[in-house]
């Protein structure tokens, strides 16, 4: 990764004459080894690639694969490779990498014992686990504790990890950290054990057990090692470069080896005594030898650019829980302020270390909750100004999310953003401004910032959304590929043009031939505003499925027929003919949760002989297949109960009557109580209505659905006239401004101001657009129909209604049912 | 071989499924062959006829000619009534992420007749 970074950065600068010849050990080009474990989540070794092999042919650099340098004599500046290819260099950088750590423990070469580094590596665990009942991981490191986790997902119960040091990841937390860290990871069920030196793996062929320095031993069937890096430092120390600790190549500022034409960056390099195992240090190394190397080859004089011992602030995700350090974790003393959370219920361990003036943030840890990670790493790295109370930056949020804005705002132009690739605040807020980058993947396409670890992204999008609105704009919230803009604006636009087909409407405000996700929205928007028979000519195959077959699709593809019964109330007469209906042509029937009756069952073919049959019975349809109103449900009332204040059934009848057929973003339900006792569950509606002794209380924007949420008190004791306004505007004002497929719950929770700024508007007219919606909505009542009375009289509409086109009246034989009760049931899905 | 390949080429043919007329503008019908049944869709907007099986793979339901057709990319594909599943109308492919493909089959028209070729 960090060769590859090197030549991107070394063909930016354009230097004349410059021929890059590239030698890989392995068959492919670099690739992202930091989501390595994406390969199990679907990815292949191309989606990994940095770039394709095309990219070095482009930018002609020679790619030699699967052949690594076997040697270099440096003395002449020669080097050769595996593949026998000898070569004369001017410069040479090395980024060999590292290979894991294998410690020196007597019985390492036993079978069951795993490195964890490779896909490969993970392939082998896998399969020997299999027969393995007890596992056990060396290192208590980031890769050892998910070692560990694969273990105990492979099935090994309570796999132990064994640790050298005192506590678990000692590079990056502090004791109380750890300690966290590990009661969090043992009621996962990891047995942790720090202060653990292996002595010996026993076992004959295979491993079964270890022995520690300290005289005790465990049994275990599998042992995956995973106890640090070891830099790849051989064929420097062979070539008599200077090497040191594990074998780093020593590198000075500049990333020079003690021999000034090679080069060392990323995990092989030793600097200053430090192996760099993160990728946002070893993109800076990378940086500074180009900088380097163009200084030195440059006529003109060039100031140099020095690596100072990178940042090692990191935060991961790790077996589930959030471990982040960033800045100096461990600063103490008498010039430090150490300000420390620990909740060891909800296993969260906070520090931070603050200048002794509380002025500057220096550093800190963050287990369990690293929500805070990035303000914290930003204030600390550009030096804020901390705030009077900084224990305030790690306590959990106890006001809006507004402070978190207000951080970004705070930081200032050169704040680096993304470490990995160098990205500063100024930067992101220009490609939006300048470059016109509005989405997250444009601004990584242009900026490259979020392109390696990705931990930076939430920051960006927040910055990009952040710059956006100080141009005035907003985000764009497009429907589909075909139509670049909001189901508002689609809104507006179709009714300032008056479109009324769906074709129109895509020639003039779209693009393409469409697709199941506009079709509907635009679909429903023309509903919504002309209340025109939804199957007209042009329209009827832009319809949804359900709406374009006036019912819904059910298992087999049968569909369900819902005659409207309003407010539940029905005449025997009615009810005999549903039943007779409903034998006739063997339908199941059921009582749905809005106060009417469902049959189930019917062939397509035989839709319009139902329908003919209810209509003719003084039926109409339901609706029950559209985003449209569907029932006004009641409760019997001040007619028969004897604690009605009003006659609920009444005013629910006059509500459905008047709604029926409305077409609006997403279905409408709403119910009339007779009291506060609340037998219709009016509160749990879109539009609820329940009486009171002078009137009626209207509540609106309640659903049940799967996340439930009480309607809100939009008006009180307010007559029944008033009330069909408020509503009127109320329906109106949802029709025209929400999303698709947008409940009124949800459209209200996005709605800022809420339900106060729904009453101004309803009830106060705060708009000004009361009269007019209220006008809109009559127009509306006044043109409705009953679509399946329309669609059963237009020949051309009721031939739509066959399975085959070349078999009308032939059912499809492939619809099952079975019995269930006395009676048919969908065959299940095969 | 030979004579196996020979009968099948034999039996290959263009069958007449219904007239232009018959099929629903920028939607789909389902014609019947034999025990076979064959969603066909008229891509007016295109000017395209696109033929493929009328079950859907995920559910195994005999729905995509009543589904809504439409275009990713410039690719014509229908959706599938049941889950929105979409398919490539030229491929038959899965577009939605999904393993299973459809079936599909070429069309013509000639004198108002739609035919659909099967092997």
């Amino acid at each position: 990764m960090v060769g590859y970074k090197f030549c991107e950065k070394l063909i930016a600068k354009k230097l004349p004459d410059l021929e890059i010849i590239v030698f890989g050990e392995e068959q492919y080009p670099a690739y992202d080894r930091v989501h390595l474990s994406d390969f199990f989540n679907g990815k292949n070794a191309d989606d990994l690639a940095l770039a394709p092999a095309s990219w070095y042919k482009e930018n002609g650099i020679q790619l030699h694969l699967g052949d690594p340098v076997q040697y270099i004599r440096n003395s002449i500046k020669l080097l050769q490779t595996f593949k026998g290819y000898v070569l004369h260099y001017d410069i040479l950088v090395m980024a060999t990498g590292s290979s894991p750590f294998v410690p020196r423990i007597d019985g390492i070469e036993k079978d069951g014992v795993f490195l964890y580094r490779t896909v490969e590596d993970l392939h082998l665990i896998k399969s020997y686990a299999k027969k393995a009942k007890r596992g056990a991981v060396i290192g208590g490191g980031l890769l050892g504790l998910e070692a560990a986790k694969a273990l105990l997902d492979l099935g090994i119960e309570n796999p132990d990890v064994i640790e050298f040091a005192p506590r678990l990841m000692p590079r990056q937390l502090d004791e109380a950290g750890a300690e966290m860290l590990a009661s969090t990871l043992t009621s996962i069920g990891l047995d942790i054990h720090t202060n653990k030196n292996t002595a010996k793996i026993t076992g004959d062929e295979c491993i079964t057990g270890m022995q520690f320095t300290d005289g005790t031993s465990l049994q275990t069937d599998i042992l995956v090692v995973s106890a640090g890096i070891k830099p790849r430092g051989e064929l420097a120390a062979e070539c008599g470069l200077e090497t040191g600790m594990n074998g780093g190549i020593v590198v000075n500022d500049y990333m020079q080896t003690s021999d000034e034409f090679i080069y060392a960056i990323g995990e092989c390099a030793l600097y200053n005594e430090m192996i760099y195992g993160l990728i946002a240090p070893g993109y800076e190394m990378a940086d500074v030898a180009v900088h380097e190397i163009c200084r030195i080859h440059s006529a003109s004089p060039v100031k140099t650019k020095a690596f100072t011992g990178f940042d090692m602030s990191t935060k991961l995700k790790l077996v589930g829980t959030d471990v982040a350090s960033f800045g100096d974790p461990f600063a103490n003393g008498d010039n430090v302020r150490n300000i420390i959370l620990r909740d060891t219920a909800k296993g969260v361990y906070k520090r931070i270390n603050v200048s002794a003036d509380g002025k500057y943030l220096l550093g800190g840890v963050l287990v369990g909750d690293a929500t805070q990670y990035n303000i914290l790493l930003q204030t600390c790295k550009n030096k804020l100004i901390l705030p009077p109370n900084p224990e305030d930056l790690i306590l959990p949020a106890r006001e809006s999310k507004k402070e978190e804005g207000a951080g970004i705002v705070a930081l200032p132009d050169d704040a680096l953003i993304c470490s990995c690739e160098s990205v500063d605040k100024a930067a992101i807020c220009k490609a939006v401004s300048e470059q016109g980058c509005e989405t997250v993947d444009a601004i990584k396409k242009c900026t490259k910032a979020g392109t390696g670890c990705g931990g930076c992204l939430p920051m960006v999008k927040d910055l990009m959304v952040y710059t956006m609105k100080q141009q005035g704009k907003y985000i764009r919230n497009v429907l589909c590929e075909h139509f670049g803009y909001s189901r508002q604006e689609l809104f507006d636009l179709v009714k300032l043009h008056e479109l009324k087909t769906y074709d129109d409407v895509l020639d003039q405000l779209g693009k393409g031939d469409g697709c199941e996700v506009c079709k509907p929205a635009i679909s429903s928007i023309l509903a919504s505003l002309w209340n025109e028979m939804v199957l007209k000519k042009g329209n009827d195959t832009s319809q949804d499925s359900n709406d374009r077959f006036l019912g819904n699709i059910q298992r087999g593809g049968t569909y369900s027929v819902v005659p409207r019964i309003p407010g539940g109330e029905i005449t025997p007469e009615k009810l005999i003919v549903i039943g007779q209906v409903a034998q006739k042509y063997g339908l199941y029937t059921k009582i749905t949760g809005g106060q009417r009756i469902d049959l189930f069952g019917a062939h397509v073919g035989d839709l319009p002989l139902i329908w003919s049959e209810l209509i003719a019975a003084g039926f109409e349809s339901g609706h029950a297949y559209g985003k449209a109103l569907r029932t006004v449900k009641s409760c019997v009332g001040s007619t028969w109960c004897r604690f009605g204040l009003q006659d609920s059934v009444s005013f629910a009848i006059q509500v459905e009557e008047r709604y029926r057929g409305l077409r609006a973003p997403h279905k409408i339900k709403s119910a009339v109580s007779g009291c506060i006792r609340e037998c219709a569950e009016a509160q749990s509606k879109d539009f609820g209505i329940i009486a009171t002794e002078k009137g009626w209380n209207l509540y609106v924007c309640g659903n049940g659905g799967s996340k439930p949420q009480h309607a809100l008190l939009l008006a009180t004791d307010v007559d029944s006239e008033t009330c069909i306004k408020y509503i009127d505007r109320f329906l109106m004002f949802y029709i025209r401004t929400a999303d698709s497929l947008t409940r009124t719950a949800t459209w209200l929770n996005k709605m800022e101001g809420g339900i106060n700024y729904l009453r101004n508007v309803v009830v106060n007219d705060s708009l000004g657009m009361a009269a007019q919606w209220e006008l809109e909505m009559q127009g509306l009542v006044d043109v409705y129909a009953c679509e399946w009375k329309v669609a059963i009289e237009t020949p051309e509409i009721r031939k739509r209604f066959n399975h085959f086109i070349n078999a009308p009246g032939e059912k499809d034989p492939t619809v099952k049912f079975d019995v269930l009760r006395d009676q048919k049931k969908a065959a299940n899905w095969k | 071989m030979i004579k196996q390949n020979d009968t099948a080429v034999q039996n290959a043919h263009w069958f007449t499924a219904c007239r232009v007329e018959d099929v629903v503008e920028n939607g789909g019908v389902c014609v019947k062959y034999g025990d076979e049944q064959i969603a066909l869709f008229y891509f007016t907007r295109r000017n395209e006829w696109y033929a493929t099986q009328n079950e859907c793979p995920h559910k195994k339901q005999m729905a995509l000619s009543r589904g809504m057709i439409g275009t990713k990319n410039d690719e014509p594909k229908i959706a599938c009534p049941f889950h929105k599943k979409t398919f490539s109308l030229t491929t038959g492919e899965c577009l939605s992420g999904d393993e299973c493909s459809i079936k599909t089959y070429p069309v013509k028209v000639e004198n108002g007749n739609v035919y659909i070729y099967i092997e």
